[in-house]
């Protein structure tokens, strides 16, 4: 099921600073909320969010649990070669999604 | 005074305080001069940049889910919806600007989320989705998306009519321990401030929306359910005949607007 969006540009310029968007479906449970029988409700969030282009890592960040249910996420790098960038997400209980794009560079 | 309700309605402020629960509406604008507004007019510059853009806007992951089930084959007729409709862009792309509608079998009307659970049922022998479920949801969010940018245009005459004006009168029917009306929020106040947020005009146009609050998409049923609770008031249930109604009544309000689903408001 598709719950991960990736955008890349399709073609960019070698050397170009090119923007990459995402967006993934995560509850994002902060762990400080109480349920309707008064319990914690336990932590379930995105823990971290990797980048790679052509399999090496240009971003990655460790989230908290103030960041917003189905996060948004963009960042800049600078195109050097065609091939991939993949967006790795994963939570609190290990689950990996991943979503890739390819991009040309000329 | 009484705990019902205190109702003041001044020049400068209206208060209304119920049950240790207070709203203040602080008025700025005369509303009802305004004109038919989207709610989208009414939200924060940062939640509009949300909405605008399609990898920003959460609400484009449950279109994403609901492409994904429109090919999808289930129930005993081994089929899915594409297998019939085929490619939704063209014959999706006017289903979202006209529901709800009069339907001769049951003899009243039908929104798009019962349309769709009826093609389940009937064309495809499968279970219906439940409501509010991330199915019927998703299916909704992507049928619906497909008009994004048409203009609200619901018939609510002939047979229609007679379920318009039980809407309307819900529309303006007090109700609950605050003894208020959906008119006395979006219509008399739409542009003032309750408590920290600005009331809007009640559309529906960009239904289901992503609310940030929810943290989901939500159905108009879901956001009718919250503003009768806001009242006190005992709310329908998703898909009661009481909701179509109103929601009929509610999208001829907003007639003309663009369908903006998913929209996001906060
Ligand atoms: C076996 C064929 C079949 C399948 C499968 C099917 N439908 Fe339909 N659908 C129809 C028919 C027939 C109509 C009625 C067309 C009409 O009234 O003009 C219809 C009407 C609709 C309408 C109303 C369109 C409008 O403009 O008023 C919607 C929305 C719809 N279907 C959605 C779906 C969805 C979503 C699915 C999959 C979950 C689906 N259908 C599966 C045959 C099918
Ligand atoms: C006490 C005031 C109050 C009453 C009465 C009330 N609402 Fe609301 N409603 C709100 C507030 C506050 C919001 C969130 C801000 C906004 O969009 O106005 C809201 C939002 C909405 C929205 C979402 C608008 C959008 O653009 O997404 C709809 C639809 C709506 N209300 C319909 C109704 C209907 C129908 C009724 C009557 C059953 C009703 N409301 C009664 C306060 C009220």
């Amino acid at each position: 099921m598709a719950s991960a969006r990736l955008k890349v540009p399709k073609k960019a310029k070698k050397g170009d600073i090119i923007t990459v968007k995402s967006l993934i479906k995560h509850k994002m449970e902060t762990g400080q909320r109480k349920g309707k029988d008064g319990k914690p409700i336990p932590r379930m969030i995105i823990k971290n969010v990797t980048a790679t282009y052509n399999g090496a890592e240009v971003f990655s960040a460790d989230w908290a649990p103030a960041v917003s249910a189905n996060p948004f996420l963009s960042f800049k790098v600078r195109a050097t070669e065609s091939g991939t960038i993949e967006l790795k997400w994963t939570d609190d209980n290990g689950k990996v999604v991943s979503q890739s794009a390819k991009i040309t560079v000329q | 005074m009484k705990i019902r309700q205190l109702l003041l309605a001044l020049t400068g402020t209206i208060a209304v305080a119920g049950l240790g629960l207070g709203f203040v509406v602080s008025q700025t604008t005369s509303a009802k001069a305004e004109g038919i507004r989207s709610g989208y007019t009414y939200a924060t510059k940062e939640t509009q940049g949300l909405q605008d853009d399609e990898m920003s806007n959460p609400g484009y992951l449950w279109v994403d889910t609901g492409e994904d089930l429109w090919s999808k084959a289930e129930g005993d007729a081994g089929k899915s919806c594409n297998d019939c409709h085929g490619d939704a862009a063209d014959s999706m792309k006017k289903a979202g600007v006209s529901y709800p509608k009069y339907k001769d079998d049951i003899g009243k009307m039908q929104n798009i989320e019962q349309r769709i659970n009826q093609c389940r049922t009937d064309n495809m022998k499968a279970k219906a989705w439940k409501w509010e479920s991330n199915q019927l949801l998703s299916m909704t969010t992507y049928v619906r998306n497909q008009s994004t940018g048409m203009p609200v245009s619901v018939a609510v005459d002939g047979p229609a009519k007679p379920f318009f004006e039980k809407g309307k009168a819900f529309f303006n029917q007090r109700r609950g321990l605050l003894d208020m009306a959906c008119k006395h929020c979006h219509e008399d106040n739409a542009g003032n401030l309750i408590r920290a947020n600005v009331l809007s005009q009640g559309q529906i146009n960009g239904f289901p929306v992503y609310r940030l609050k929810w943290g989901k998409v939500g159905s108009s049923h879901r956001r009718f359910r919250g503003c009768n609770k806001q009242v006190r008031a005992k709310p329908f249930k998703n898909g009661s005949d009481e909701y179509v109604n109103l929601e009929l009544y509610v999208a001829w309000r907003g007639r003309g607007l663009p369908v903006e689903t998913p929209a996001v408001r906060n």
